[in-house]
């Protein structure tokens, strides 16, 4: 396929290879991901995946942006139906839903006329994919989240998510890895480690992962093995 | 080599953290650089003193910086003049000096530009998390202990032994970086360039910025007219990765240029500032003034060299 590529001023190419959050389009990010990282392009410094777009940064003494654009047209010719090279991973994210751990779960669930337990059985009920990890380290974006949670975000952001939060925006749910302001609706709280700058692998989550998410009790959670 | 007490922090004034060349490579894992602001001074300042060039200096900020030398040291302060002190006299900027057990180094207040670069021969004793040693002060990680620097802090180093003899360097006047309070900045389109209305766009560059008490190290923050989007648009778009220049337009109008804190972001980018010209960011304070000229990406590069070319002749003066 033919994407679209537009400067990011004179060290980044931005990759446009379809338009909303669709994981046909998110498999060619990927795919294009992995064949960027293959190639190793002369002056390419780096490669960052988005929902539909990967942006490619380079060294603009080491490579000529409008060849480098080129190059990156003739790797695009592959199969748009194909799947990314590698199989995605299935992860489980265990969750304490509601209380103190999910302080907006009752307004959710209000706002669409459910009960909290509705609620949790539609987050646990669905896999999502990870379409991109941004906004802080290892922050997953995932999707879709069924129709009938589709909520907006908060009037007013928070200034301090605690780290672990569950959170719902639109058709969309995330993690936050660390304490940060934030917007979305938190419904929950994983035990888990999402971000971890000294191991060798720093993010849990990478684009293309699955997630599927259980509901634990805040007792289990203090358990949980780190 | 083992390790000696180099720098007792006494107060680290607005904001003082740990910053090198920056974090590459994790933009994939939502990692930004992070990074010295004003990368120019902040290399500059290393090879002064003989470091590598991407060793850990001190970024410090604006005003209310005082630290101890606990041992011997060579040293230089780069980047904005906040009038430089030792044990009250004033020294030189971009300039190699000696310090003793017992001196101290006072920064109080800004003269021009916003952040000023300290480093030690022998370099700061920091590990490096994720291949550098910047703070990442958002997420929590890297520099010293993962934060800003606080009275009280230690910093450990090599020693200053094998760097006395760069002592009495000091940069060439043609090749320090001309600060001032009204900036002119040199930009490309950027990617979402058409989704303003012509009007927007030479009302952009038109227009004379105020730069907000709000900005950080993690954008400059600008007051003017709103800039309007084409009619229709909505406030955001769907998140795509974004570098360090980028002025972005929220739903309110107002310009932010991003700095390197920020991987990912939801706003159109109506132009971004050239590569040559990111190290000025560092050095905008809040109540200056900022303009943007358009340019092109030969010229841009042709500019870059020149900033490129002006390292290697320091690197090359400081090799003999």
């Amino acid at each position: 396929m033919r994407p679209e590529i537009r400067h990011l001023g004179d060290r980044g190419l931005l990759v446009e290879l379809g338009a909303g959050i669709d994981p046909t389009v998110n498999n060619r990010v990927q795919r294009l991901h992995q064949i960027l990282a293959r190639e190793n392009l002369y002056g390419v410094v780096e490669t960052v995946p988005a929902y539909g777009s990967l942006l490619v940064v380079y060294d603009p003494l080491q490579a000529a942006p409008e060849a480098l654009a080129l190059q990156i047209e003739d790797l695009c010719e592959f199969d748009a139906a194909d799947e990314p090279e590698e199989l995605h991973r299935l992860i489980e994210v265990p969750v304490v839903y509601g209380g103190e751990d999910g302080p907006d779960l009752d307004a959710v669930a209000a706002y669409h006329g459910l009960t909290d337990e509705e609620v949790i059985r539609l987050h646990t009920g669905t896999a999502y994919r990870v379409y991109m990890i941004g906004f802080t380290p290892g922050f997953p974006y995932m999707g879709q989240l069924p129709e009938a949670l589709d909520t907006p975000r908060r009037e007013t952001p928070r200034t301090h998510i605690p780290k672990g939060s569950v959170a719902i925006a639109q058709r969309q749910t995330g993690i936050y890895p660390v304490v940060s302001p934030g917007g979305w609706q938190i419904i929950g709280r994983t035990p888990l480690e999402l971000f971890d700058p000294l191991q060798n692998k720093p993010s849990l989550m990478v684009m293309g992962d699955e997630v599927r998410f259980t509901s634990i009790t805040a007792e289990e959670a203090a358990q949980w093995p780190r | 080599m083992a390790a000696v007490d180099v720098l007792e922090i006494l107060s680290p004034g607005i904001l003082a953290s740990v910053q090198d060349t920056g974090r590459l490579g994790f933009g994939q894992i939502g990692v930004a650089p992070s990074g010295a602001a004003d990368a120019y001074a902040c290399r500059i300042g290393n090879l002064l003193v003989g470091n590598l060039e991407n060793a850990a200096a001190l970024e410090i900020t604006l005003m209310g910086f005082q630290a101890r030398f606990r041992c011997e040291a060579v040293f230089t302060i780069t980047g904005a003049d906040l009038q430089p002190s030792l044990n009250g006299n004033p020294i030189p900027l971009w300039s190699v000096l000696r310090a003793r057990p017992g001196d101290i180094l006072d920064l109080p207040s800004p003269v021009c530009g916003c952040r000023a670069y300290l480093s030690v021969g022998g370099g700061f004793h920091i590990p490096a998390v994720m291949g550098s040693r910047s703070t990442n002060i958002g997420a929590g990680f890297g520099g010293h202990a993962g934060r800003a620097l606080r009275a009280g802090d230690l910093l450990r180093g090599r020693g200053p032994e094998h760097h006395m003899h760069f002592a009495e360097r000091s940069l060439p006047d043609t090749l320090k970086p001309v600060y001032t309070s009204d900036w002119v900045l040199r930009v490309l389109p950027g990617p979402q360039n058409d989704q303003f209305s012509s009007s927007g766009r030479a009302q952009f560059y038109a227009t004379t910025y105020m730069v907000s008490g709000a900005s950080d190290r993690t954008g400059v923050r600008l007051d003017g007219p709103a800039i309007p989007k084409i009619a229709g648009a909505p406030d955001s778009i769907l998140s795509e990765g974004i570098l360090g220049g980028a002025v972005q337009v929220p739903g309110d109008g107002k310009p932010i240029i991003l700095m390197n804190e920020t991987v990912t972001g939801g706003y159109r980018k109506i132009a971004v500032v050239i590569a040559a010209d990111l190290p000025l960011l560092g050095q905008i304070a809040p109540g200056d003034t900022v303009r943007f000229q358009e340019t092109g990406l030969s010229e841009a590069r042709e500019l870059l060299r020149g900033v490129e070319a002006a390292l290697q002749w320091v690197r090359k003066y400081v090799s003999v």
